[in-house]
């Protein structure tokens, strides 16, 4: 395809399938930027891995919204030839890798959300979205197990260490609301038993999440308002960034086949 | 700890005896295993061969990494992580195979960081495209394979167990690199040309993977007599060569040296020089990405001090609370 950009023109199922997608890119993108720099070299490997298995999500998801729209996009059309405006992923999930801590509380606050609404989803009417969350529930229970020993380590470690994960919480804490938000669209998605509803996920994700910091010593922030924008395709500067680089040579060579 | 429970006693005896014995079972094919007696001049050697090793696959990920999040497609994208994961893996199993010779982890890390210990020198060159990671693929895993096969045989059994495992991932990274080099030479003029300039940057530098030739080699010797080591440097680079031009040949690709011709009488082909004085300097460490590479490991493992700091902090608390239970 001789073209530099794209615009994803899809129906309310197929923008939903993509906004999926954009967060397991983005969140598998942030963290496989710790390969080869993480603090042990078994971070580098198990990073690596949760890497791979969002990276792998995000291939059956785009595959599909690209199905669904039915352009003849294929899924690095929807990955490298979008521009962040045409991006829908969750704020937490472009926000920078900042050290250790704030990795691994990101992970957390994605993961107790992603686990529960990939199991719920398995019992979704949508047959492709059923099997692709069967896979997907299973890689996000390893992922909240991960995170979770992590932030209870850090946060009930050292000084440092706990300073650095409650910070941590409060940069990111202020994002989390958008894991709960729904737009009139998913609402007809979720009454047509397609989409799973964040607000029957909200009771588990307080419990993983609260259980965690309770055993980790640290404070769930109070705040009086929670970024929003992401699925709307409004982003951080962060994104923009983001994408400059992953899309670098898509855009230098169109068409070219690599 | 099992690197404390070896039997380092044994050593001081200067045994000519065990030696003897030790030489017998060389010859024989036995494996050497953590608890054998074994000469201290075969320890060390091993210990500097399985660290070295070590530390080059974890340094390797630092060029290919590079490219991670450059990858031109979501496919190559999670090729290369598997990738680099395994070159960390590798280094992992490495580390805990020197590790029975009685040497720690945090040593060795400790001389890679502080600059005493060696790795690979390819790794302190650039990867500046795309087809880099092609490059490497092909031709550094390729020539890590022609020096890794025979060392599946190496007489020391946790090196050549660990070498097995890595062995069938080299090979495996080995085509993905070929089929790198493939698309982009069947790709656009502009993919071409990217193939070629990573085969001339790259050629050189891993013939000179395989160590310096046979007259001027001071370790291969005693390494030969203890079959740690099977072939001479030369010998396997002369294999790699054989193998490796007409690889070169099908992507329609020039091989960077004017002098290279097929000797119809030996069945080899015979390359022009090497230069082996930029061999010495990048060994040296004035190779074009050594600071980088050293730099890029010291601010990881600095960085992730008080990460590692809390994770020994957690650990002390938890035994401490189950002590306080039981009692």
């Amino acid at each position: 395809m001789q073209t530099t950009s794209i615009v994803f023109q899809g129906s309310p199922l197929a923008h939903y399938v993509l906004a999926r997608a954009d967060d397991a890119l983005v969140l598998g993108h942030r963290l496989s930027e710790w390969c080869g720099h993480a603090p042990i070299l078994e971070e580098d490997l198990a990073l690596t891995n949760i890497a791979l298995d969002l990276i792998g999500q995000a291939r059956a998801l785009y595959t599909y919204a690209a199905e669904l729209e039915g352009r003849g996009h294929d899924e690095d059309d929807l990955a490298y030839l979008r521009e962040d405006r045409q991006f829908h992923n969750l704020l937490l999930l472009e926000q920078p890798n900042g050290d250790f801590a704030v990795t691994c509380v990101r992970l957390l606050l994605f993961s107790a959300f992603a686990e529960p609404y990939w199991r719920l989803m398995r019992a979704s009417s949508d047959a492709q979205l059923a099997a692709i969350a069967a896979k997907a529930e299973k890689e996000c229970a390893y992922h909240v197990r991960h995170a979770s020993q992590w932030v209870i380590r850090l946060g009930d470690g050292t000084e440092e260490s706990h300073r650095r994960t409650q910070d941590a919480l409060d940069t990111l804490w202020v994002y989390t609301g958008e894991l709960f938000e729904t737009s009139a669209d998913e609402q007809a998605l979720i009454a047509q038993g397609i989409a799973a509803d964040p607000q029957a996920i909200l009771p588990i994700w307080q419990n993983t999440v609260n259980a965690v910091l309770t055993e980790a010593t640290l404070q769930a922030p109070s705040v009086s308002w929670m970024q929003t924008g992401g699925r709307r395709g409004l982003h951080s500067e962060h994104l923009g960034h983001m994408l400059a680089e992953m899309q670098y040579l898509q855009r230098t060579y169109p068409g070219a086949e690599w | 700890m099992y690197t404390q429970a070896l039997n380092v006693v044994t050593e001081k005896l200067g045994d000519s005896e065990a030696e003897q014995r030790f030489l017998e079972r060389i010859d024989a094919e036995e494996r050497i295993e953590p608890n054998d007696w074994m000469p201290e001049a075969y320890r060390r050697l091993l210990i500097r061969q399985i660290s070295q090793h070590a530390h080059s696959e974890v340094v390797g990920m630092l060029p290919e990494g590079n490219w991670i999040t450059r990858a031109p497609s979501l496919r190559r994208k999670a090729a290369l992580l598997a990738k680099v994961q395994d070159e960390g893996g590798h280094g992992l199993y490495l580390y805990a195979a020197a590790e029975t010779l009685g040497i720690s982890r945090e040593e060795m890390v400790e001389q890679l960081l502080s600059g005493r210990a060696k790795y690979s020198s390819i790794f302190n060159y650039p990867t500046l495209t795309w087809a880099d990671i092609g490059a490497i693929g092909w031709l550094v895993d390729g020539a890590a394979i022609m020096n890794q096969i025979p060392l599946c045989r190496c007489s020391y059994g946790p090196y050549a167990r660990a070498m097995i495992r890595i062995c069938r991932e080299e090979s495996f990274h080995q085509r993905q690199g070929y089929e790198i080099m493939l698309t982009l030479a069947r790709g656009t003029p502009e993919q071409k040309a990217m193939a070629q300039d990573a085969l001339n940057r790259w050629w050189w530098p891993v013939l000179m993977m395989f160590g310096p030739p046979d007259h001027a080699s001071q370790h291969s010797e005693a390494s030969m007599r203890w079959k740690v080591k099977r072939f001479s440097n030369d010998t396997l680079r002369q294999k790699f060569i054989d193998a490796t031009v007409p690889q070169a040949q099908f992507l329609g690709l020039t091989i960077p040296d004017p002098e290279l011709r097929f000797n119809a009488e030996t069945g080899h082909w015979e390359t022009g020089p090497i230069d082996w004085e930029e061999f010495h300097r990048v060994l040296a460490g004035y190779g074009p990405c050594n600071k980088e590479r050293l730099a890029a490991r010291r601010k990881a493992h600095e960085e992730g001090a008080w990460v590692r700091e809390a994770a020994l902090a957690y650990a002390a608390k938890q035994k401490q609370r189950i002590t306080q239970q039981a009692a």
